[in-house]
């Protein structure tokens, strides 16, 4: 999938970025390793979810620059780039307006895709996101919380993007939902051999997912690892907190509150 | 593409579908002469006996009834909009020439040929300016003539808006009797006998030949230091008349000397207390006078409001029409550009500051009377409720909604196509309703300015106090009102996407 000649899908070289006066990042490096899923945790703040939409030029960074596939972001270059990233937000995402076939294959219509590469493209996104085609012709409001991210993921995968940008997907859904939701996600990751960065708080679901985790403070990273790493080499006492805190709803007494 | 049809496009269409129908007499040749008259019966019975003349003659004409005030005919009369209506020489001098003192008939001639207008002789009586009270009132507090009026401060005084404001009117008859009252309002003429006769107000400004004097049972107050000036009926015409239609010359010379007071009194009762159509009144004094038969054109109500409707109908879609096509990109750039918000939504919000009234006056000079003037008013009216709907719709869409669109790679233009205008049609719907309700109602003012419409029955019926006549034209326009409302109900069913439903 990746580039012949190049290291990372994705490149962030010094990049800053600050909301107002609040700083996001402070030069930060990071390079998306291509055909693995690399998931980023920190608490709420550290500038996770920052870094997917800088990826996507959904935010311009301050300093610093990004690059995909080698190529720098420009205005010129951010359209036909984000048509090679699938984004899924935590809700979704899907336009009210629009059915879930509508919301799935607005881009491929308004790049003159035929009629039966479309169709065809859309039955092996429902075979893969095992949604029934039949409920294609609904609207998402007539959806449930799972069946609507389904939908976002095959909005996301339509143009066969290389690159699969997940900001919390499962974060709104109630935990049975999220359990297989999360297992079908890992098998579509694993077949189809994308890229995936995935933006979630939950450690459970970041080791669950995670073939690279990158643990975030700040806007600094503070371990870049396996999950074995995190676990058994922690890079900063910080680690271990995060992971402790993390894995309370574990302990014997019940896992409640899958939302964390 | 199915789902994705720009719901702002297909109102649009059907906007622009409805606005095909012809507007009214506004032909490429024209009538030949276009004659004018005051909102008063008085002048429009004038005006009236000009048009049936014309038709005698086999001219081709057309009366434009009751426009408005001096100042509107006067404007229309210096555009070309009309060729000739009836004036009174004191509010020549006074209001139109400025005053600057008395002028003898030679100079005013004079003046007014300068601004390439031709005055008549006089038509055979004066309607001068009066105030009046009912007599037992004036009986029980012993009031003769103005001077008169110093003894009784309490009086409460009730004016047509025109005399309020005029050189020759309230503030200088103030001065010149050292009147103390302070209870003084304006009101329009015909609900001032009204206001005379429920004991609101005591005097009133009146014409001399107005039928009411003797209807309410009034008396006119002597002006005993001649205050007022002489308002000898003439008509005004436009110099290029002469060599354009000469034929009307003679005609129009036929009437000079040849009204008298008392026959313009019983001309305006029977216009305005026994109701009946100043068309006849007109016509039957010239059989009377001039041995001159014109045929009775009178028009069927039911014609008479479907051209109303019609009329209506005209204004409101082309003004509304434009608007639209004007105010969504407005609000699309509103809602696109923090820098410009700010002016956009503050320039249309001080148009809609602008009272209807005067904004139609203030089209005159621009665009002269009729049709064109109030669309473009109802035009500017409608803006707002678009401009802000459009605005507020699109900034409205939560931004997770606006960024996906964005994640997506679809370029601004089909971004604001495909997704954002979709999602604030809704809004977009609300806003234009509101604008073509309100322009429902609005549009009844046109009829001041000579754009007929629904309005022109209201302003005769209240002119007449007749009304029936009043309703021909308020229960159409309620009714069309209603209609629209429906109209838009069927609109948002049919384009607004199911999934932005319920």
């Amino acid at each position: 999938m990746c580039a012949p000649g190049v290291s990372g899908m994705i490149e962030l070289k010094g990049v800053s970025k600050a909301f107002g006066q609040t700083p996001v990042l402070r030069s930060f490096d990071l390079i998306v390793t291509p055909a693995i899923t690399t998931v980023l945790i920190g608490p709420s703040g550290c500038g996770k979810s920052t870094l997917l939409r800088l990826m996507i030029g959904l935010v311009q960074p301050d300093e610093g620059s990004i690059s995909f596939q080698g190529r720098g972001i420009s205005p010129q270059s951010v359209l036909s780039l984000r048509r090679k990233i699938g984004y899924v937000i935590q809700e979704g995402g899907l336009f009210p307006h629009l059915t879930a076939r509508d919301n799935v294959v607005l881009m491929a219509r308004y790049l003159d895709w035929g009629k039966e590469r479309i169709e065809k493209r859309l039955q092996e996104l429902a075979d893969v996101t095992l949604f029934p085609m039949q409920g294609l012709t609904r609207f998402p409001t007539e959806l449930s919380g799972g069946q609507r991210q389904r939908v976002s993921l095959m909005r996301a995968l339509m143009l066969d993007p290389d690159v699969l940008l997940l900001d919390e997907p499962l974060g709104a859904l109630d935990p049975m939902i999220r359990a297989d939701l999360q297992t079908d996600l890992k098998r579509i990751f694993r077949a189809l051999k994308k890229t995936v960065v995935l933006v979630t708080h939950d450690m459970g679901e970041a080791v669950f997912f995670g073939d690279l985790i990158i643990l975030l403070r700040d806007g600094q990273i503070v371990q870049i690892g396996r999950s074995e790493d995190l676990f058994h080499a922690p890079a900063d006492p910080f680690v271990t907190r995060f992971i402790n805190a993390q894995r309370k709803p574990l302990d014997p007494g019940g896992r409640a509150g899958g939302e964390s | 593409m199915r789902g994705l049809a720009h719901p702002v496009v297909l109102v649009l269409l059907c906007l622009t579908v409805l606005s095909v129908c012809p507007p009214r007499a506004a032909s490429a040749s024209g009538p030949e002469v276009k004659i004018g008259s005051k909102v008063f019966t008085e002048s429009v019975i004038l005006g009236e006996m000009i048009a049936r003349l014309c038709e005698n003659e086999g001219l081709p004409s057309v009366h434009l009834r009751q426009l408005g005030g001096t100042r509107v005919l006067w404007d229309a009369l210096l555009k070309g909009d009309i060729d000739v209506y009836p004036e009174y020489t004191g509010t020549i001098s006074e209001e139109i020439l400025g005053g600057g003192g008395v002028r003898g008939p030679e100079e005013m001639k004079k003046a007014l040929e300068a601004r390439g207008v031709r005055m008549s002789r006089s038509l055979g009586f004066n309607d001068n300016y009066a105030l009046g009270m009912k007599t037992e009132v004036c009986a029980s507090l012993h009031i003769r003539r103005i001077s008169d009026l110093v003894r009784h401060p309490d009086l409460v005084f009730g004016f047509s808006s025109e005399f309020m404001d005029r050189r020759d009117g309230w503030q200088g008859l103030r001065k010149r009797y050292h009147l103390p009252q302070n209870k003084v309002s304006g009101l329009e003429h015909n609900l001032a006998y009204r206001g005379l006769e429920s004991g609101s107000i005591q005097v009133t400004d009146l014409y001399t030949t107005d039928a009411e004097i003797g209807y309410y049972g009034l008396t006119v107050l002597e002006d005993d230091l001649h205050y007022f000036p002489v308002y000898e009926a003439v008509l005004l015409y436009r110099a290029d008349l002469l060599t354009r239609v000469p034929k009307a010359i003679g005609m129009l010379a036929r009437l000079e000397g040849r009204i008298s007071e008392a026959d313009m009194i019983e001309m305006n009762r029977l216009a305005k207390t026994d109701k009946v159509p100043e068309t006849k009144v007109a016509t039957d004094f010239l059989a009377k006078r001039f041995s001159v038969e014109v045929r009775k054109a009178r028009e069927p109500v039911l014609e008479q409001i479907g051209r109303h409707t019609k009329e209506h109908l005209f204004l409101v879609l082309v003004s509304l029409a434009g608007a639209v096509l004007i105010a969504v990109p407005l609000g699309i750039v509103a809602a696109k550009s923090p820098v410009l918000a700010p002016a956009i939504l503050g320039f249309v919000g001080v148009i809609q500051t602008i009272p209807s009234l005067a904004l139609l006056v203030f089209m005159i000079p621009l665009l002269g009377i009729g049709g064109p003037p109030a669309m473009v008013a109802l035009f500017l009216y409608s803006l707002l409720p678009i401009v802000r709907n459009t605005y507020t719709g699109l900034i409205g869409i939560p931004s997770p909604l606006r960024e996906s669109a964005e994640a997506l790679g679809l370029p601004a233009f089909p971004r604001l196509r495909l997704v954002e205008l979709p999602l604030a049609s809704r809004e977009i719907l609300a806003g234009i309703k509101t604008s073509a309700v309100i322009n429902v109602g609005t549009a009844t003012l046109g009829a001041l300015i000579g754009a007929g419409g629904y309005g022109q029955p209201i302003l005769t019926g209240i002119r007449l106090d007749n009304v029936g006549m009043i309703l021909q034209g308020a229960v159409p326009a309620a009714l069309l009102a209603l209609a629209v409302q429906g109209l838009f109900a069927l609109v948002e069913a049919a384009v607004v996407p199911r999934g932005l439903k319920g």
